[in-house]
C-alpha cells in the first residue's frame, strides 16, 4: 500500500481549475519527482496536500488515514514536513531557533515529579528537560548541514544556498515520514545543485519519503525513481524517469506540438 | 519630594505591568493591539464594582480583574485569527472605545461619567494600604511586577516563546511547522490582557477611584510607545521604556517648574523623543537581543542535576 495517495484531487479558483482529478500513489522510501510547465498546479498541489490549502473535491490518504479535514499544523504532526518555493524562514531569528521551531511539537513531556511541587508550578524541570531535547536534537540537525558555525545567524545574513538548506534542516526536525520539497534547487548554481543531490539522497537513506517540485531536469532525472508530470492541473503522466523522456504527450507539454 | 518619586515609582511598576502584557502581544506575537488601555479598564472597573459594591477583599478582587480581562482578550482574540496588522489594529481600536462607551454610559454599574469613589485600602500582612503611605503600595507592587517579569521570562524563554516568536516572522511557515497558531494568538492576546487587567486593579486600588476618561485611546497608544521605545520583543527594553516615559512626562513637576511651562509641553516633548527615535533607532533603545541557548541550556542541565 502506498503512504500517501490521493483519488481526484481537485482545487478550482472560481472558473480555474488548479488541479484536476488528480490521483497519485507515492510508496515508502522513494524519491518522487512533480514537473510541468509553469502554472501547471504542481505548488497548488503540494498546498493542497500538505493543509496549507483545501481542495474542492477528491481525498488524500496518508498512512491510510483521510488528512483533508485536519489543519496544516495535525498533517505536520502525522508527519508530513514541506519547504517553500520562496523561502520562508523566520527571519528574525537565528538559524538555532529556526531549527528548533521545527521540534516544537516533538519535546518529550515528562511527568512531574512529586516532591518538587514549585518547581511543577512554574514548569521549572518540566521545561528544562523539554529545552534539553530540543537543544541536542536541534544540534544534530544543524550538524547534518553543516550549519554549525553559523547557529547564531539571524536566519535573513545567511547566503541563499544556506537559507535553502536551512529551510530543509527546520522541516526534518519536526521527524517527518514524508519531505515535500517545493523546487529546492532554484537559484543554485551546478556545483550546489550536485551537492544538493546527494543531500536528497542522505535523507532518503534516513528512511525519509521525499517527494519534490524542480525545474533541474538533471536532478530530477538522475535521483527520482519515480516523476509524475502535470500539466494544466492534469497529471499526464506518471512513470519512471527514462519512460518520460520518450513519452510524446510530455514532450508536446514541454515543447509544443509539431506543425507536420 | 520622596513622596513624589514613590508616586513615580508605582506609576512605573503599574505601567510596566500592562506594557510587559503588550508586549507579548505586539513584541513577541506580532498582533499590533490597540486596546491595552480597555484592558486596564476592564480591570479597574471589576476591582472598582466588586470592592464597593460587592466588599471584596482586594487581592480577591485583583484575580477576579486579571480574569475578566482574560475573558474579554479571549473574546478579542478570537477576531485575531482572521485579521492581520492594519486591519487587527483597527478592529482592536474599536473594541477599545466600545469598552470605553460602555463603561461611560452604564450608569447603574459604573456609575457613568462621575467614575467610583471611595475604594477602600487592602489590608494585607497585617498592614494598611492608604494613599498617604506609598511605601508598602511601591513594593507590593513591585513585587507583583517582579512576577510578572519572571512570569513572562519562563514563556519566552521556552518552546512557546518561540513559537510565538515564530508567529510573528511568518504564520504559514510556523503552521507548516506544527505550530497550533490559533491556540497561540488568543494565549497571548488572553495573557496580556490578564497582565493589563491586575495594572488596572492595582491602579483602581491606589488611586481609591477610577474614571472612565482615564482610559482613553492615548493610555493605548502611551503603553505602546513604552514598549516601541525600549524594544520591541524584549521585556527588559519595554520597564526601561516605561521608566523613561513615565519619568519624561513628570519632569516639569519633579523640577519644580511645572507653575512657568504650560502642561502640554510634556505631550511635545514626548512626540519628539518619538520622531527622534524613530529616525535614529527604529529598533528601539535596547532592541531585541539574540538568546545564547549554549549558556541557558548549561544552566537548565545545572537545573535538572540539582
Amino acid at each position: 500500500m502506498p503512504l500517501l495517495y490521493t483519488q481526484n484531487l481537485r482545487r478550482e479558483f472560481g472558473g480555474v481549475v488548479a488541479v484536476s482529478d488528480v490521483s497519485i500513489e507515492i510508496f515508502k522510501n522513494t524519491i518522487t519527482g512533480i514537473i510541468g510547465p509553469n502554472g501547471a498546479g504542481k505548488t497548488t498541489l503540494f498546498n493542497t496536500i500538505t493543509g496549507l490549502d483545501y481542495p474542492t473535491g477528491g481525498f488524500v490518504f496518508f498512512k491510510g488515514e483521510d488528512i483533508i479535514p485536519l489543519p496544516a499544523y495535525q498533517i505536520t504532526r502525522k508527519g508530513i514536513a514541506r519547504t517553500f518555493q520562496n523561502i520562508r524562514l523566520f527571519k528574525e531569528m537565528t538559524v538555532f531557533e529556526n531549527v528548533m521551531i521545527g521540534r516544537h511539537f516533538r519535546g518529550n513531556h515528562p511527568k512531574f515529579t512529586s516532591n518538587k511541587y514549585l518547581n511543577f508550578i512554574m514548569g521549572r524541570i518540566f521545561v528544562a528537560r523539554e529545552e534539553r531535547d530540543i537543544y541536542f536534537n536541534s544540534l544534530k540537525w544543524l550538524e547534518f548541514f553543516d550549519l554549525l558555525n553559523v547557529r547564531d545567524e539571524y536566519a535573513k545574513n545567511l547566503p541563499y544556498g544556506k537559507q535553502r538548506e536551512l529551510e530543509i534542516a527546520r522541516a526534518l526536525a519536526t521527524e517527518p515520514d514524508m519531505l515535500f520539497l517545493d523546487e529546492p534547487a532554484a537559484g543554485m548554481n551546478p556545483q550546489e545543485t550536485e551537492e544538493l543531490m546527494g543531500t536528497i539522497k542522505k535523507i532518503r537513506d534516513l528512511g525519509i519519503t521525499v517527494v519534490l517540485i524542480e525545474h533541474d531536469m538533471k536532478l530530477v532525472m538522475n535521483i527520482c525513481d519515480k516523476i509524475i508530470v502535470l500539466n494544466y492541473g492534469r497529471k499526464i503522466a506518471e512513470e519512471t524517469p527514462d519512460d518520460v523522456q520518450n513519452n510524446p504527450e510530455v514532450i508536446e507539454a514541454y515543447l509544443g506540438k509539431s506543425d507536420e | 519630594m520622596l513622596n513624589f518619586i514613590l508616586l513615580i515609582i508605582i506609576y512605573i511598576g503599574i505601567y510596566a505591568i500592562a506594557g510587559i502584557g503588550l508586549n507579548l502581544i505586539v513584541g513577541y506575537t506580532g498582533l499590533l493591539s490597540l486596546c491595552q488601555a480597555a484592558f486596564i479598564a476592564i480591570g479597574a472597573y471589576t476591582t472598582a464594582i466588586f470592592m464597593t459594591a460587592l466588599h471584596f477583599g482586594f487581592f480577591e478582587a485583583m484575580l477576579l480583574s486579571g480574569l475578566v480581562a482574560a475573558i474579554f482578550g479571549i473574546l478579542i482574540g478570537i477576531p485575531t485569527l482572521r485579521l492581520k496588522g492594519d486591519y487587527l489594529a483597527i478592529a482592536t481600536l474599536g473594541f477599545g472605545e466600545i469598552v470605553k462607551n460602555i463603561i461611560v454610559n452604564w450608569d447603574s454599574v459604573t456609575k457613568g461619567p462621575m467614575g467610583i469613589n471611595g475604594i477602600p485600602g487592602p489590608q494585607a500582612f497585617g498592614i494598611t494600604f492608604s494613599a498617604i503611605d506609598k511605601v508598602p503600595w511601591a513594593v507590593l507592587i513591585w513585587a507583583i511586577l517582579a512576577f510578572c517579569y519572571y512570569f513572562v521570562r519562563r514563556i519566552v524563554r521556552s518552546r512557546i516563546g518561540r513559537a510565538l516568536e515564530a508567529i510573528r516572522e511568518d504564520e504559514i511557515a510556523a503552521s507548516a511547522m506544527g505550530i497550533n497558531t490559533a491556540k497561540y494568538k488568543i494565549g497571548a492576546f488572553t495573557t496580556g490582557a490578564f497582565m493589563a487587567g491586575i495594572a488596572g486593579s492595582l491602579f483602581a486600588a491606589y488611586n481609591q477611584s477610577v474614571a472612565p476618561l482615564t482610559f482613553d485611546f492615548m493610555m493605548s497608544i502611551m503603553i505602546l510607545c513604552m514598549a516601541v521605545l525600549g524594544g520591541l520583543g524584549n521585556n527588559f527594553a519595554t520597564v526601561v521604556g516605561v521608566i523613561i516615559i513615565v519619568i519624561a512626562s513628570e519632569i516639569p513637576r519633579l523640577v519644580g517648574i511645572s507653575h512657568i511651562i504650560p502642561p502640554q509641553i510634556n505631550q511635545v516633548i514626548f512626540g519628539l523623543i518619538l520622531v527622534l527615535m524613530m529616525i535614529y533607532r527604529p529598533q528601539g533603545i535596547i532592541g531585541r537581543v539574540k538568546l545564547n541557548y549554549a549558556k541557558i541550556i548549561k544552566e537548565e542541565i545545572l537545573h535538572l542535576e540539582k
